[in-house]
């Protein structure tokens, strides 16, 4: 049945039009999960802290996020005076973009994936790789010192947390023999200890190496505890300082939809995608996908109120004293085990 | 090389024991008074500015105009009028206007007073834009009071003293969605588990 109307929909939908419509459908999932992910953020610090959080727009502080954006949406856009004022105007765009781009090869469900790329994990990191260099250019655009330290900070972070991320990559894409996504899911079918997380045989350290490129995607998508680009109580708002109005919103968006991003590829690589964690339970369409990508999303507002920022020597030391060395033992392990078993 | 193993260790477990102690609270209570729909119950011995006390058989103010208030005053906020109505035996008071930006709660008028006629209130959602607001005429404001409650005797006395729900709900609130006022005992903060 489903598959008849898949076949009849390619038939007579044209592919620029399926493009279209995949295009404007990630776009309001970003928006709106950036929105509301705004919600999730501010209910959840309120429960960690035992306060409520928002109440007063709308029931439990629903209509707060629509409220906010018609804020920010008529707010004035200042671009301030000595400003490189294209650079600054493009580097919000800049890191809205990478996200977009890389959710379009994420396969939400068997046949729910925008374009099902032989080298999608390939062209997220491609991609991924551009908000650094869009981050450091809205921070040097600014002409501002707090700006500036951000954005030197911001280099020297991504740089470090990109290279155990692509050390657990590898192993990930030698494990599985494949860069497609859909297939990686596809791999991961029967039961959550097929999972790559629990794929224990090849690996000892799957859960270990889960860690790192959680933690890693915590760092490149500048998140608490790693927070150091925007760290507001020592740089004001970092690179964001001296944007205002909706400039400030694409970057606080951007935030959101990377966080998105770095979720789905976790649950992509370790949890099975949208197989159902046991058997006998149905695959419904993305449910699955959605569940385990909203509890890593729901993870990362839980490690934001826990931990306090580290400080940045704290940092690079994580990154290239622990994170690398660790992550290269799993890569040679795996190897190991693989051409061993 | 077993130092830093340990190191990574313990510290990845302290970290896990971080996010289930932090999860705990997440599923508690929450322990903040959501003002203004809920408010702490206002300790016997708050002191408001002052107010008059009727008098429960005749529903008219205790005050007879003696002005000991007045004069106890420190810093001249207090001015008591008055007239005798023919036939009566005492004054009643007709103007009693206080200057509540001088005032600092001293207390001396409530001593002074020889018949309890003055006490202090439990109003705090004292909030203007304008000085003069605070130049109050206390008689007025029990007139007001009685008019709105239709009854003698006041219902705030400092026995079964409670907060009232505030009468000006905060800008933006819609008055009718206000609801009644959940009173939280005032036992200092709420009780929060030591872990």
């Amino acid at each position: 049945m489903i598959q008849a109307s898949r076949d009849l929909i390619a038939r007579w939908w044209p592919e620029p039009l399926r493009l279209l419509l995949f295009l404007a459908g990630i776009m309001a999932f970003v928006g709106l999960n950036a929105a509301y992910l705004v919600w999730v953020e501010r209910k959840g610090a309120g429960r960690f802290q035992r306060r409520p959080g928002p109440t007063e727009v709308g029931p439990a502080g629903l209509l707060q996020p629509i409220a906010d954006a018609i804020k920010l949406l008529s707010k004035q856009l200042i671009v301030p005076a000595g400003v490189d004022r294209s650079l600054f105007r493009l580097a919000p765009l800049l890191v809205m973009a990478p996200a977009l781009a890389g959710l379009a090869v994420i396969p939400f469900s068997e046949s729910l994936a925008a374009r099902n790329l032989n080298v999608g994990l390939l062209m997220i990191f491609a991609f991924g790789s551009i908000n650094v260099m869009a981050i450091m250019l809205g921070g040097w655009a600014s002409r501002n010192k707090y700006s500036i330290i951000s954005a030197a900070r911001v280099v020297s972070q991504n740089v470090a947390y990109e290279i155990p991320m692509l050390l657990v990559v590898i192993t990930m894409i030698m494990v599985m023999g494949t860069m497609n996504l859909s297939e990686i899911v596809g791999a991961q079918s029967g039961g959550f200890w097929h999972w790559n997380l629990l794929r224990l045989w090849v690996n000892p350290l799957m859960p270990l190496t889960f860690l790192i490129f959680y933690t890693c995607m915590l760092a490149e998508t500048n998140r608490a505890p790693f927070d150091m680009a925007e760290a507001e109580s020592e740089l004001v708002a970092g690179a964001y300082t001296e944007y205002s109005g909706m400039g400030f919103g694409v970057f606080f968006m951007a935030e959101y939809a990377n966080i998105l991003l770095g979720c789905s590829l976790a649950t992509v690589l370790f949890l099975g995608g949208w197989q159902s964690p046991l058997p006998f339970l149905p695959t419904l369409g993305p449910l699955w996908f959605l569940l385990k990508m909203y509890f890593l999303v729901f993870s990362v507002v839980w490690v934001r109120w826990t931990f306090p920022r580290t400080q940045f020597y704290g940092l690079l030391n994580l990154s290239w004293k622990i994170l690398i060395p660790v992550s290269l033992v799993t890569l040679v392990l795996s190897s190991a085990m693989l051409k061993l078993f | 090389m077993k130092n830093i193993l340990t190191e990574v260790y313990f510290g990845l477990k302290s970290l896990f024991i971080g996010m289930r102690i932090t999860l705990g609270q997440f599923f508690k209570p929450t322990i903040t008074v959501h003002y203004p729909y809920e408010t702490l119950k206002i300790p016997p011995r708050f002191r408001g500015h002052i107010e008059l006390v009727r008098d429960p058989s005749t529903g008219k103010p205790k005050c007879f105009v003696c002005k000991l208030c007045e004069k106890a005053c420190p810093s001249d906020c207090i001015t008591v009028e008055g007239v005798k109505p023919e036939g009566a035996k005492r004054k009643t008071v007709t103007n009693y206007r206080l200057d509540f930006t001088k005032c600092s709660l001293c207390g001396s008028c409530v001593e002074a007073c020889r018949d309890g006629a003055i006490r202090f209130s439990r109003e705090y959602n004292l909030a203007s834009t304008s000085k003069e607001e605070f130049i109050m005429d206390l008689f007025q404001r029990l007139e007001a009071e009685r008019n709105r409650t239709g009854q003698n005797e006041t219902l705030d006395t400092p026995e079964s003293s409670q907060a009232k729900p505030n009468a000006q709900a905060p800008r933006g609130l819609d008055q009718t969605t206000v609801s009644e006022p959940k009173v939280i005992p005032a036992a200092g903060a709420p009780k929060v588990e030591a872990t």
